[in-house]
């Protein structure tokens, strides 16, 4: 019985640190949420299925966002939804639309929070190419918010990280160290 | 010993290096301007000849203004000789041997006619150490020091500011000096045998510039000329590591009211007028607002938004940071702290701790803006945006009671680093709201000039905080436009003005 109950007690402090470490490893600006990666579809949606989706383009004006509906790819869960989604804003785009993101940045990955935020992974070209500008980096950054956010509604916040990694700015302004929530007022 | 000693320019001595010019042709040399010999004696010209890109000075010349002996070696070299030490040239050889110690010259010698020409920079170098008295060149400034003469390098820059203008100029080594007005000029004496300065040194402004010229009215004293819409000035000089900072603000006769106070002239400068005549803007300042720190935005490797044309973001907004320091601090006696005066990259949180860390009473952040569309253009104004969360988490920063040098306790306030600017939220609007009043019909303004959003620098900002956006370096004409001086005068102006305003609305203890 003794060597049950000392059992159990190594169990549960190994549970508390593993709880500890867990918590320590959740990114900064959800600390009451815990991380969990979007699991991949169990049951792959039928080909060919397609959603309507709102994107984000730089106006005309170059200070604003301007939505354009798009095909994207069904998927069965949030989470991949919201990559399909970011994967199509993220693609090249041709005159007269023009991408607030720079050329060549991809998705790395894409996860929610059990709170509705969600964690933007991607690849270095965005800050690295990013030509700089308070507007333009507002642009690039409601671009990734937006179209998480617009598209599904239960997620509410997105934080956008770099090559892995958390980010101050990608520019040298808008701040990137909690996530954003959505923001339809840079969009005309 | 194998030398003989030959009279300067002699026959032999001529026919010797004509001998060696035949198996040594020289490239044509083309005349130059000359070296200024300076020396208590007074100035003496050394003509300066150039070859290719090198600045060669005559050594019979030199032997004669520093009592030289030069004589030709058997084996081809050249001996130079002052008081038992001597100094060995070899045609050919870029290396001298000063005292048997060896030194390189930028080129050998070279010959022009039957002349020996030797590098300036044989002066420095080889002649220098050998002589009992102190040589200093100064290539740039083609000057030649020679003894115990105080020469300072001066320079001189204005800043136009609407309707004042700074001037700054810095002596180096530290050289004090006399500032007196006669009239429509401005005087000012050095203390010093000479200048070692740029002639004019400053290019005329013209127009209705408050100041027209400067020029150099003798060895020691620089004349200011003055537009005829010049009203007043006060100067003040402090030591800045090793130059002497001189900066003189003078101011237009207004002709509307702006207030605009000027401290008194330091007690320091002599002959320093004091500005009775000075507009009644100048009124000793309200102490609402002390101290503003004003943040050239990137900086270093940093370079910001880039034009089309090279216009970099980073060295627009440190130029224009210059002039508001000059202005708000030369017209208002508001301390300005920038949080960089050169070229490098400061953190974003240093930024905002240097404007934390000194209490300032407002923040400005200034940038270039730029856009995926060319189109864009216009300045505008963000102040920082918060939601809910934030909020939430500032005001639940709670308090903690701790001790305090006087004894007992007291309550401080805590708010997380980045959250600062939640509590100046209504002021930073404020001084917004004012602003684009007073930049509106002065510059270009973008459709919607005031927003909002995340910024970094200034969410940490513990007092009201705006970031400016000058206007859009991706917009060809706005690149042209944003660094004229024109524009540059017009928006500081502007900003001076809000800050006037802005603090009209603050009581004595800084709030509304």
């Amino acid at each position: 019985m003794t060597t049950r109950r000392a059992i159990a007690l190594a169990c549960a402090a190994l549970l508390v640190v593993a709880f500890a470490w867990a918590a320590r490893s959740v990114p900064r600006g959800r600390p009451t949420t815990r991380a969990v990666a979007a699991p991949s579809p169990t049951a792959p949606a039928p080909p060919g299925r397609k959603i309507k989706a709102r994107l984000f383009y730089v106006s005309e004006s170059g200070m604003k966002l301007t939505g354009v509906e798009r095909d994207v790819a069904y998927a069965e869960n949030a989470a991949e939804q919201a990559r399909e989604i970011v994967a199509v804003q993220l693609g090249q785009v041709a005159e007269p639309l023009v991408s607030a993101v720079p050329t060549g940045t991809t998705l790395r990955a894409l996860f929610l929070t059990d709170n509705g935020q969600a964690f933007v992974d991607l690849s270095r070209e965005v800050a690295a190419a990013h030509p700089g500008g308070t507007v333009n980096e507002l642009l690039t950054v409601y671009t990734i918010v937006n179209v998480v956010t617009a598209n599904l509604p239960a997620i509410s916040a997105v934080q956008v990280l770099v090559d892995g990694k958390e980010v101050d700015t990608l520019a040298g302004h808008v701040d990137l160290r909690r996530p954003l929530g959505k923001n339809l007022g840079w969009v005309q | 010993m194998n030398a003989r000693a030959v009279p300067f320019l002699s026959s032999t001595f001529s026919l010797a290096l004509a001998i060696g010019l035949l198996s040594q042709p020289a490239p044509a040399p083309a005349p130059g301007p000359s070296l200024t010999q300076l020396s208590k004696e007074g100035r003496r010209p050394l003509p300066i000849v150039i070859i290719g890109d090198q600045e060669f000075v005559g050594l019979d010349d030199l032997a004669a203004a520093f009592q030289l002996a030069v004589h030709e070696e058997s084996f081809g070299a050249l001996t130079v000789s002052y008081k038992g030490k001597t100094i060995v040239l070899t045609p050919d050889q870029t290396l001298a041997s000063v005292s048997g110690r060896l030194i390189s010259l930028p080129a050998p010698l070279a010959r022009r006619g039957t002349r020996w020409l030797v590098p300036l920079e044989f002066i420095s170098r080889a002649l220098a150490p050998i002589y009992d008295v102190r040589l200093e060149l100064r290539k740039p400034s083609h000057l030649l020091l020679v003894g115990d003469v105080r020469a300072p390098y001066v320079t001189v820059r204005y800043d136009p500011l609407g309707n004042a203008g700074r001037l700054t100029i810095d002596a180096t080594p530290r050289a004090t000096s006399t500032v007196s007005q006669e009239g429509e000029r401005i005087t000012i004496k050095f203390d010093a045998d000479a200048l070692d300065i740029a002639n004019p040194p400053l290019a005329p402004q013209g127009g209705q510039s408050l100041v027209q010229t400067v020029r150099v009215a003798d060895a020691t004293t620089l004349v200011v000329d003055l537009g005829p819409r010049f009203a007043g000035f006060k100067a003040a000089a402090q030591p800045v590591d090793t130059t002497m900072r001189l900066v003189i603000d003078v101011v237009a006769a207004q002709t509307e009211t702006t207030p605009a106070p000027a401290p008194a002239p330091p007690p320091d400068l002599p002959g320093t007028p004091a500005p009775a005549e000075l507009p009644p803007a100048l009124n000793p300042p309200a102490f609402a607002i002390r101290t503003i720190t004003v943040d050239p935005g990137h900086g270093g490797d940093d370079e910001g938004v880039k034009g089309a044309a090279g216009a970099k973001e980073k060295d627009l907004t440190l130029s224009v940071a210059r002039r508001m320091k000059a202005a708000i601090e030369g017209r208002l006696g508001i301390r300005v702290l920038l949080t960089r005066d050169d070229d490098r990259n400061v953190p974003i949180d240093e930024r905002t701790a240097i404007a934390n860390n000194n209490k300032a009473d407002l923040f400005i952040s200034l940038h270039l803006n730029g856009s995926m569309r060319r189109s864009a253009s216009g300045a505008s104004i963000f102040c920082a945006a918060f939601d809910d969360d934030a909020h939430a988490a500032a005001a639940s920063g709670g308090a903690e009671r701790l001790p305090t040098f006087g004894g007992g306790l007291r309550d401080i306030e805590l708010v997380p680093w980045d959250l600062a600017q939640t509590r100046h939220i209504a002021q930073s609007d404020a001084f917004a709201a004012i602003l684009e009043q007073q930049l509106h019909g002065r510059v270009p303004l973008a459709e919607m000039p005031i927003g909002h959003a995340p910024l970094r620098v200034l969410e940490s900002s513990n007092m009201p905080a705006v970031l400016v956006e000058l206007g859009y370096l991706t917009n060809t004409d706005q690149e042209k436009l944003v660094t004229g001086d024109g524009f540059q005068s017009a928006f500081v102006q502007a900003i001076y003005d809000a800050v006037v305003r802005f603090r009209e609305t603050l009581g004595p203890g800084g709030t509304p």
